[in-house]
């Protein structure tokens, strides 16, 4: 992949500024050497400047992996551009490496001709030696075809700040601010908002917050002065359309989208959560917003944290419980209860590297099937997944949607890539979002054959199938709801077979009534002559975009559609499907959406999967897209360019 | 909303009072009792069925949450709301019942598989943060739902259909496992004995906080028998161990005072308890039993007095009741400190639109 693409050289002062519609840069060090931290300021201080981004996080699974080694390199992977872009981008152009590891565990991912600037300092043959390496690359000549800038970051930032009287330590932790001026001042990006945020920061300890900026306004300055770096890097912001912005992370997105669902149907919310990565910043969010009304309960368990959020349900709240797939594993019988009792619940499962433990801090779609079948009995429930950090707003708002119009559990499936990375976000304007009539009962709805009016806890609406909800406190209202097969109607223990043969249908037909509440997909396909449709879910809607672009660009057809609701499938999914030649399903997992695909449609989508705890790279897809396309067109060798 | 009238009791505090007295006929349900003939839940819901009314509560905001098993049908036949959920996990949705409804009287319904199994870690989580909730726990000693094989309050060595070579387990003691979880109410009763059940009962409710009430409840069944060295009136003087707060811990037949010729006193040797002859100390060392006590150390030691075989002694009362701030009530004051005075849409603005942001024109 070539990033630096639309070069236009000019100059400004004595230094020359080349110009480039979109850069990749990787932060790489060790896990405590706050590259989180450093890309993060950095992806603000691009999205404040306007250009459109897109950031990767990707860290250990452990706190402080023992340092210098390979498994503890962090890294922060950030990509902005001045046109709309569609991922964090597959080979960075610039890395920066603080130590022989980061190095080693990330050369491979980088392209002859682009930038590494190493951190000289901690090549010391000991971390040479932890990272694997004999001789140093630095001096070995292995770097040949690599600009690098090999630079004593650590030794320059410990003589910058050592008017603050810093233990030596703690003077060089203060690198990661001296690199982040560095690279702040080659591509231009704006200052301030950096400097008000180590300021806040490090408010309490003056000397602490002084080495920081101090280290911040070198690194930069290094730049300025140095012959070392003979190009500044321009990009102009990209143009977006109209509105306020901010950058969002997947998990910040979802858990505003919980408060906004809560505002939405005037209910309140209870979360029921256990700690668990990568879903617990979403625990950690939503702890900061009670007032909205938000209660968090951080349980003893998974099981108990859904159970609160169904208890809760009971009582007229918007029940929420968070986790990853272990925690779904866990909670599959109580969403079975949920199931049976029809109460709304909001289920996220932030997936993550799998089977058990698996990849914890990594990202994977394998949890579609136990999302879809994981419960005993027929146990349908409406599955929702958002396809860009952004999104993990707009999905959360239509996943409590559902829960709350259809009395349903619903599981929104985010990844451990969305949770973490960042994009550019359009804030909505709050008045124009949609509302949630949660249409309590609030009198008896049935005449019994004395005359009496009574409550039957699963008379149904009979367009949503959806029963009454009646929480405590409304006389005459009194029922009992349990997981034991009901009558019909009226809700009580029955074990008769006809009716819970009508029973398992009419929460099957009810949950399959949901497609009628979405609208019918839009296939991209701006020719209209494409014979190849690429079809994904959730985080890979990116890199399938961004490969699809390329084989645009190199003048073949394809199609793109994406799909927002797993369960049911819109409406219109089968006749789209049935119109393209072939279809092309990528997928971080075996084959998972392929399976349903076919299974109720009966069309041979081809699948092409990955499950390497990375998202999709976009030149990857391409590629693949590539050979369905030539090889579809090669008979008549037509190709519309 | 509602009508919300302070009532006499902390435990009730926010549930709304009824205007007219209800009566047990209100409080059942129109649904067929499906316990084995002779069972002891017959008697525990008959004395549910009369006490509940005597709250003075709207009958709307009672609930009843159970779990799985014989016990856990009760919600079906009191007509209040209810929820029969899955095994083990009353007490953690009832915990997010009551976070979410200061206006609601909940009570758990469980067994002793149910409570102490499958569902032990929510019971003692439920404990420990003390949920304003009531729980009711049916111990048999056996599993009956699915006939027969030993609980975690079988004795040991039991035989059933699985264990034919008799059980291995070491049982729970409900009182002291509650204890160590330092729940703020704990108490023991038995389920033929309907006027210190209600008694109990009727404390547990006026109780803010999580009330264990253990009771011994005979399964007629698959370990019919369980409880007969409490309820013969040949054994029970010797085997009841009386708790009644303020007075010493006297039992066993009659001595020249009238009460008690045995009694419970301090054993420093052990720093807990042990029975003495009430004639062989000073009448003034028997203990005298402090519910109050904020210390569980005296509760719990009076717990280990239970002979875990065939309890041929058994303390019966309240062990503990003393005041905590509940969890619910906390939970709700933090919501009410967050949300006071704000108009709660324009914030959500204000939330979406928080930190750095740019306009695109």
């Amino acid at each position: 992949m070539t990033s630096s693409t639309g070069t236009t050289p000019a100059r400004t002062g004595d230094r020359q500024v080349e110009r480039l519609d979109r850069v990749i840069i990787r932060f790489a060090g060790d896990s405590g050497d706050g590259m989180q931290l450093t890309g993060d300021r950095f992806t603000q201080e691009t999205a404040s400047f306007g250009n459109d981004l897109s950031t990767l996080p990707n860290f250990p699974a452990e706190i402080r992996a023992p340092q210098g080694t390979i498994p503890g390199v962090s890294s922060f992977q950030v990509h902005f551009a001045n046109y709309d872009i569609l991922t964090p981008g597959d080979r960075p152009d610039v890395l920066v490496a603080m130590n022989p590891a980061a190095l080693k565990a990330n050369i491979t991912d980088m392209r002859a001709g682009s930038t590494i600037i190493a951190d000289s300092h901690d090549f010391t043959s000991r971390n040479l030696s932890k990272a694997g390496y004999s001789d140093n690359p630095l001096e070995d000549g292995s770097l040949d075809d690599f600009n690098l800038h090999a630079l004593d970051l650590t030794g320059m930032t410990v003589e910058a700040v050592k008017e603050f009287g810093l233990s030596r330590k703690d003077a060089a932790r203060a690198k990661n601010m001296f690199a982040l001026g560095l690279l702040s001042w080659m591509y231009g990006r704006p200052t301030q908002g950096t400097i008000d945020f180590i300021e806040a920061r490090f408010a309490k300890k003056p000397a602490i917050r002084d080495a920081n900026l101090t280290a911040f306004k070198t690194g930069w300055n290094f730049g300025e002065t140095t012959e070392a770096f003979a190009i500044r890097y321009e990009v102009k912001p990209a143009r977006m359309p109209e509105g306020t912005y901010r950058n969002i992370t997947g998990n910040v997105a979802l858990s505003y989208g919980i408060v906004a669902a809560g505002q939405l149907s005037g209910l309140d919310v209870l979360l029921g959560a256990y700690p668990i990565t990568p879903a617990s910043d979403i625990l950690h969010e939503l702890s900061k917003h009670k007032n909205f009304g938000v209660t968090t309960f951080q349980a003893e368990d998974e099981i108990a944290a859904i159970g609160a959020a169904i208890g809760a349900s009971f009582g007229g709240s918007l029940g929420v419980t968070t986790t990853s797939g272990p925690g779904i594993a866990l909670k599959s019988e109580t969403i079975g209860l949920a199931v049976m009792l029809e109460l709304p619940l909001l289920v996220v499962d932030v997936q993550r590297g799998g089977p058990s433990t698996g990849l914890p801090t990594k990202t994977e779609q394998a949890d579609l099937l136990q999302a879809m079948f994981g419960r005993n009995g027929e146990a349908p429930i409406p599955i929702v997944a958002p396809q860009s950090p952004a999104d993990c707003f707009d999905a959360a708002v239509e996943a409590a949607r559902i829960a709350v119009t259809y009395r349903t559990p619903v599981m929104l499936l985010s990844d451990g890539m969305l949770a973490n990375s960042s994009e550019p976000w359009r804030i909505p304007d709050v008045s124009e979002l949609p509302t949630i009539d949660p249409a309590f009962a609030t009198s008896p709805n049935h005449v019994a054959d004395d005359g009496t009016e009574t409550f039957h806890p699963y008379k149904r609406d009979p367009d949503t199938l959806a029963r009454p909800w009646a929480p405590p406190g409304i006389p005459g209202l009194e029922h009992r709801i349990g997981g034991i097969e009901k009558k019909d109607g009226t809700g009580e223990i029955s074990y008769d077979p006809a009716n819970h043969d009508l029973m398992v249908r009419t929460r099957q037909a009810k949950v399959d009534g949901v497609a009628r509440s979405i609208p019918d997909l839009e296939v991209d396909d701006p020719c209209g002559r494409a014979r190849v449709l690429a079809l994904g879910w959730g985080s890979t809607y990116g890199p399938i975009g961004a490969g699809v672009r390329r084989v645009r660009k190199a003048g073949y057809d394809i199609a793109q559609v994406h799909l927002r609701h797993l369960n049911p499938f819109p409406s219109n999914l089968g006749d789209i499907l049935r119109s393209y030649d072939q279809v092309i399903v990528p997928e971080m997992n075996l084959g998972q959406l392929s399976m349903l695909l076919r299974a109720k449609y009966l069309v041979d989508v081809q699948s092409y999967t990955s499950v390497r705890g990375v998202p999709f790279g976009a030149e990857e897809l391409c590629s693949v897209f590539m050979d369905i396309v030539k090889n579809l067109s090669a008979p008549d060798a037509a190709n519309h360019s | 909303m509602h009508n919300l009238t302070e009532l006499p009791f902390p435990g009730l505090r926010g549930v709304p009072v009824a205007e007219f007295p209800g009566n047990r006929k209100e409080y059942t349900s129109d649904q067929e009792v499906r316990w084995c003939p002779g069972c002891g839940d017959y008697a525990v819901l008959s004395a549910v069925q009369g006490f509940l009314p005597q709250l003075g509560l709207k009958r709307e905001n009672i609930v009843f949450v159970s779990g799985i098993g014989c016990s856990s049908r009760f919600p079906y036949y009191l007509n209040t709301y209810g929820m029969h959920s899955i095994h083990g996990r009353a007490p953690a949705i009832a915990t997010g019942l009551v976070t979410s409804r200061a206006d609601l009287s909940v009570w758990v319904v469980t067994g002793d598989g149910d409570a102490l199994s499958i569902g032990g870690n929510h019971l003692i989580h439920a404990l420990r943060r003390n949920v304003n909730l009531k729980i009711l726990l049916f111990n048999n000693r056996i599993y009956g739902l699915t006939k027969g094989q030993y609980s975690p309050t079988s004795e040991p060595g039991k035989v059933t259909k699985s264990t034919p070579m008799g059980s291995l387990d070491n049982p729970f003691n409900p009182v002291s496992l509650a204890l160590g979880a330092e729940a703020t109410f704990v108490a023991r009763t038995i389920d033929s004995d309907r006027k210190h059940l209600t008694e109990v009962l009727t404390a547990a409710a006026q109780h803010r906080g999580t009330a264990l009430v253990e009771i011994y409840q005979n399964c007629p069944i698959f370990n019919d028998g369980a409880f007969d060295a409490i309820k013969s009136n040949d054994t029970k003087a010797d085997a009841i161990i009386p708790l009644v707060h303020g007075e010493p811990i006297r039992f066993g037949a009659p001595g020249e005072d009238g009460l008690g010729s045995k009694g419970i006193v301090l054993d420093p040797a052990t720093g807990g308890v042990r029975v003495v002859r009430v004639a062989d100390v000073d009448a003034a060392d028997v203990l005298v039993h402090d519910a109050r006590a904020e210390d569980p150390t005296t509760a719990f030691a009076l717990s280990r007095l239970t002979d875990a075989s065939n309890l041929d002694q058994a303390p019966i009362g309240i062990f503990r009741s003393v005041d905590r701030p509940t969890y619910d009530d906390l939970a709700r004051d933090q919501i009410r400190t967050a949300t006071a005075g704000q108009d709660r849409f324009q914030a959500l603005a204000g939330l979406l639109a928080g930190g750095d942001t740019w306009t695109v024109e």
